[in-house]
């Protein structure tokens, strides 16, 4: 029997019309064979456009539909429900991209409508042999996996664990917290960051419906939308958190003292320590590569004083495996190594510093007990702060880092209260784009902070002039009177940018989620589904999808949330049919296919002699089917005689 | 004064076991300024050398920072750009050359630094530069703007060879700094000014002598120190070495053998503090 197949090509407003004559199009769609019916309409999408669709399966009878529009990522999903709607398979219908794959990268108009007519015509012809498919329904696990601990991942945790559902939160570090953690004070509001974080770490630590796994890491995740398997790598601490009470006295008694990481070094720490003193979970970790017992089979002071008995040397790391039905990735970011920059000095000039560790140095309860000091002890008469350091810069990244201009504001503030200096900002443009940021830009102006266009070309300590001897000198061209100046002062801050952290390929593979090209977690779509990404059930959040202040990393934390309680909502998903799967008869059992799939989806019948798809696993990438040397592997919606019809085609 | 840094070049190569071959026929690569007024004149001069090394299915290791980022430049952008690669093409040909791009352009200091590496170099070290304080001094060619070998702002390679002979390379902030070079003919003033502060630099940092790995840099420095104290009322007396010249030294030839005896600045007093001059 001949198909009835209906067209429909989309304008999208002037996207595709401007560049491709839909009408002409039209016309040619028309003489297809099979084609009963071609129309044209400015924005398909739209419910008038997708009632054309649904009135003509009703009056004309249609048996397939066509339409030529956008890329399917965004609209296939609407257009299937409406041709659901109408009563038709919302398989047997085809999406045609005639604007990414046409119209946007055409300026030729006549050779576009060429282009378009060709697509359209592929897509008629592969139409054809579509075949009416059933989703499947699965349950949804209520449980949800946060990964990452910071202000984002905590956002996100309290939420969903205040509407009932259980977390299990799992941080790298022994304490949760963060970045944020480590700051001194928040801008705009001038907030003590400890003060508005530390209550939230609590509720985290006594919310009875927040498992904490602090100290662990993910090593694995597998299965599939609503029905996830995380294994979790907790490892040791060599403190029992059963037993433990947070006193402290081990952390007194232990004679070992390094540099402390919390304090970017600038403090000294225990062997056994917590990072700070509101670390949540308030429970020590013993550092092995320092502790004398670790080291020389010595010592054992904490042991002895501890009352409780909860040192445990014997302790070993141990593998957990959690149900889950959905997963949030708040893992953060790392902060631009300020040394890769040879020209400031860091690392080399001792009173060149980061902004990370300016926040130590201001942070009451910091290595310095908040006073700023430079590395001899003293008050620094004059400071400068350089933006942008690894951002906005060819040679690193080419990104904004968005809240070094806000922070380096913050340090200008600090700086001029704590220690009265003199204190100069040199920067490229100033981006103050919160609500209350250009307020607080006004007010740094106010206090007389000395603002000079121009990124810093180098901080050196070759002195040209007496007023130069003994000071760091900045370098820097003042774009707005045009000329280059030397700035000698007594500090420098590198307002440095976010990057990407270093596992986050490893967390990328472990999870299935991809980067954009600044390496950050990519987003489904970069207005529309932020939180979301192209694996159903795992959401991001926070600065692991690019660099973001606090105020847009707690939105996002609390978005992520909602999207997972959705779905939780929902109870069931639906799995997509269009899958893998393989013809017994043809198999001949030579698991290539076994070893090519990248969701283990694949196992092999032993009494069969076979290989089988476990349809909830396979997520429909095609890789075993293109593998298979018998031609056993089929993949639905994807079948040879709709691809091979779609090339002819377009090769006619 | 630049057959120094030939000579000294040539003999610790030698020594090193580097075969260096002399390019047939090579011509000027136009040096630093004729890029920046003829430029596609000045690719076809580069072009020339690099095809008559690949004819010879040679890399280039090459001593001026000056030839070296001329030669660099053409070598990247006619792998970039078609239309220079047509226009040289044809030009190459009417001399019956042509060139395919497989020439590797590096500076011998990156040769000796990265290829033959510190086991080989200190292997050869007889008399080590023990107690020698040293400028690094790269100039500005050596890793701007297409170095990938060295940071580009702030470049260590001079200094680490400098302690592999047992000298000592002091802290030089103005390393990757221009010398003034061919400005001294245009703008006298303001390129004496740029001199005078390379010395400043060498004298506040308790350098002894400035390494160079750049025939202009050492000239204008060497040259130009009469006029820097005239302008300035300075007493710069500050002797300079070619890169080449101090592994030579470290390695036991002599004054005479590395040309040392040919300099403008005197080097004796340093030498004679170090017991190595003969």
């Amino acid at each position: 029997m001949a198909e009835k197949i209906g067209v429909y090509i989309c304008h999208c407003g002037t996207n595709i019309a401007a560049t491709v004559d839909c009408k002409s199009v039209v016309e040619y769609a028309s003489g297809l064979p099979d084609v009963t019916v071609a129309r044209e309409y400015q924005y398909m999408c739209s419910d008038p456009g997708q009632e054309l669709i649904k009135k003509d399966i009703k009056e004309l009878g249609l048996t397939r539909v066509v339409v030529a529009s956008c890329s399917p990522l965004m609209h296939e999903p609407t257009f299937r429900r409406a041709v659901e709607e109408a009563g038709l398979n919302q398989f047997l219908f085809q999406m045609a991209n005639i604007r990414e794959q046409c119209s946007w990268i055409s300026e030729n108009k006549e050779m576009a409508t060429e282009r378009a007519k060709a697509i359209v015509a592929a897509a008629v012809k592969r139409v054809g042999f579509h075949e009416p498919l059933e989703v499947k329904k699965v349950p949804v696990n209520p449980n949800v996996l946060i990964v990452g601990g910071g202000i984002t991942g905590i956002e996100s945790a309290l939420q969903i664990a205040d509407s009932g559902k259980k977390v299990y939160l799992v941080e790298k570090e022994p304490t949760i917290g963060g970045y944020m953690a480590r700051f001194d004070k928040t801008f705009p509001t001038l907030d003590c960051a400890a003060c508005i974080l530390t209550p939230k770490m609590v509720s985290v630590a006594q919310h009875p419906n927040i498992e904490l796994l602090s100290y662990s890491d993910v090593t694995g995740f597998s299965g599939y939308v609503g029905n996830f398997t995380a294994r979790i790598r907790k490892r040791a601490r060599y403190v029992r958190e059963d037993k433990c009470n947070g006193c402290g006295l081990c952390t007194e008694k232990c004679p070992i003292s390094v540099p402390s990481e919390f304090d970017c070094g600038l403090g000294k720490r225990k062997a056994i320590y917590r990072p700070f003193p509101q670390a949540v979970p308030n429970v020590p970790v013993i550092d092995r590569d320092h502790c004398l017992f670790f080291t020389k089979g010595i010592c054992k002071v904490c042991v002895k004083f501890c009352p409780r008995g909860a040192i445990d040397f014997d302790q070993k790391e141990e593998y957990v495996d959690l149900q889950v039905g959905t997963a949030i990735i708040a893992t953060g970011f790392d902060l631009f190594d300020a040394a890769r920059v040879k020209q400031y000095g860091y690392g080399r000039l001792p009173n060149v510093i980061t902004s990370l560790e300016f926040e130590r140095l201001s942070h009451a309860s910091g290595p310095t007990g908040g006073k700023i000091v430079l590395k001899n002890g003293q008050m620094p008469a004059s400071v400068a702060i350089l933006h942008c350091i690894g951002s906005r810069d060819t040679n690193f990244n080419e990104y904004c880092s968005r809240v070094c201009c806000m922070y380096s504001l913050k340090i200008a503030h600090l700086v001029h209260e704590k220690t009265g200096a003199k204190v100069y900002n040199c920067y490229i443009d100033i981006r103050a784009f919160g609500k209350g940021y250009e307020e607080f830009y006004k007010r740094i102006l106010e206090e007389e902070t000395i603002f000079i266009r121009g990124k810093a070309a180098e901080v050196t300590d070759f002195a040209q002039s007496p007023a130069e001897k003994g000071k760091l000198v900045v370098a820097v061209e003042d774009t707005l009177l045009g000329i280059p100046r030397r700035i000698p002062v007594d500090m420098v801050v590198l307002s440095v940018g976010f990057e990407p952290r270093k596992d986050t390929t490893e967390l990328g593979r472990i999870f299935s989620i991809s980067r954009s090209k600044d390496g950050f977690f990519l987003e489904r779509h970069p207005k529309l589904a932020p939180v979301s990404t192209a694996s159903d059930g795992i959401f991001i959040a926070g600065a692991c999808q690019g660099p973001k202040d606090i105020p847009d990393s707690v939105a996002q934390g609390a978005a992520a949330a909602a999207n997972a309680l959705s779905l939780i909502d929902r109870k069931e998903v639906t799995l997509e049919p269009t899958i893998a799967f393989i013809d017994e008869k043809q198999c001949s059992g030579c698991k290539i296919c076994i070893g090519l799939c990248p969701y283990n989806a694949i196992s092999f019948d032993e009494t069969k002699k076979v290989s089988i798809v476990n349809d909830a696993l396979c997520k429909g990438c095609g890789v075993c089917v293109a593998a298979c040397p018998s031609s056993a592997i089929k993949q639905r919606n994807f079948t040879d005689d709709q691809i091979l019809a779609e090339v002819e085609a377009i090769c006619a | 004064m630049n057959r120094a840094y030939d000579d000294s070049a040539r003999l610790i190569c030698k020594e090193l076991g580097i075969d260096l071959k002399e390019l047939k026929d090579w011509n000027c690569c136009g040096a630093s300024a004729y890029m920046s007024i003829r430029e596609l004149r000045a690719h076809l001069l580069s072009a020339r050398n690099l095809a008559i090394a690949e004819k010879e299915k040679k890399d280039l290791a090459v001593v001026c920072p000056a030839c070296f980022t001329n030669l660099t430049k053409t070598n990247h952008y006619m792998g970039e750009d078609a239309k220079l690669r047509r226009t040289v093409g044809s030009a190459l040909k009417a001399a019956d050359l042509q060139y395919l791009g497989s020439v590797k352009v590096r500076h011998l200091l990156d040769v000796i630094v990265n290829d033959i590496g510190e086991s080989e170099v200190k292997a050869k070290v007889t008399r080590p530069l023990s107690g020698l304080k040293v400028a690094p001094y790269y100039g500005c060619q050596f890793t701007r703007p297409l170095g990938d070998y060295d940071d580009k702002e702030f470049p260590m390679m001079l200094d680490t060879l400098l302690t592999w002979l047992g000298a000592q390379p002091v802290n030089y902030p103005l390393k990757a700094k221009c010398c003034g070079g061919i400005l001294m003919t245009t703008n006298e003033k303001v390129a004496l000014g740029l001199v005078r502060s390379l010395l400043d630099c060498a004298v506040q940092n308790e350098a002894m002598c400035v390494a160079t790995i750049c025939p202009l840099c050492h000239m204008t420095i060497e040259l130009y120190q009469g006029s820097v104290n005239k302008e300035f009322g300075t007493r710069f007396k500050f002797p300079l070495f070619y890169f080449t010249q101090l592994m030579g030294l470290a390695f036991g030839f002599n004054r005479k053998q590395l040309k040392i005896d040919q300099e403008l600045v005197s080097s004796k007093a340093v030498l004679k503090a170090l017991e190595v001059a003969q």
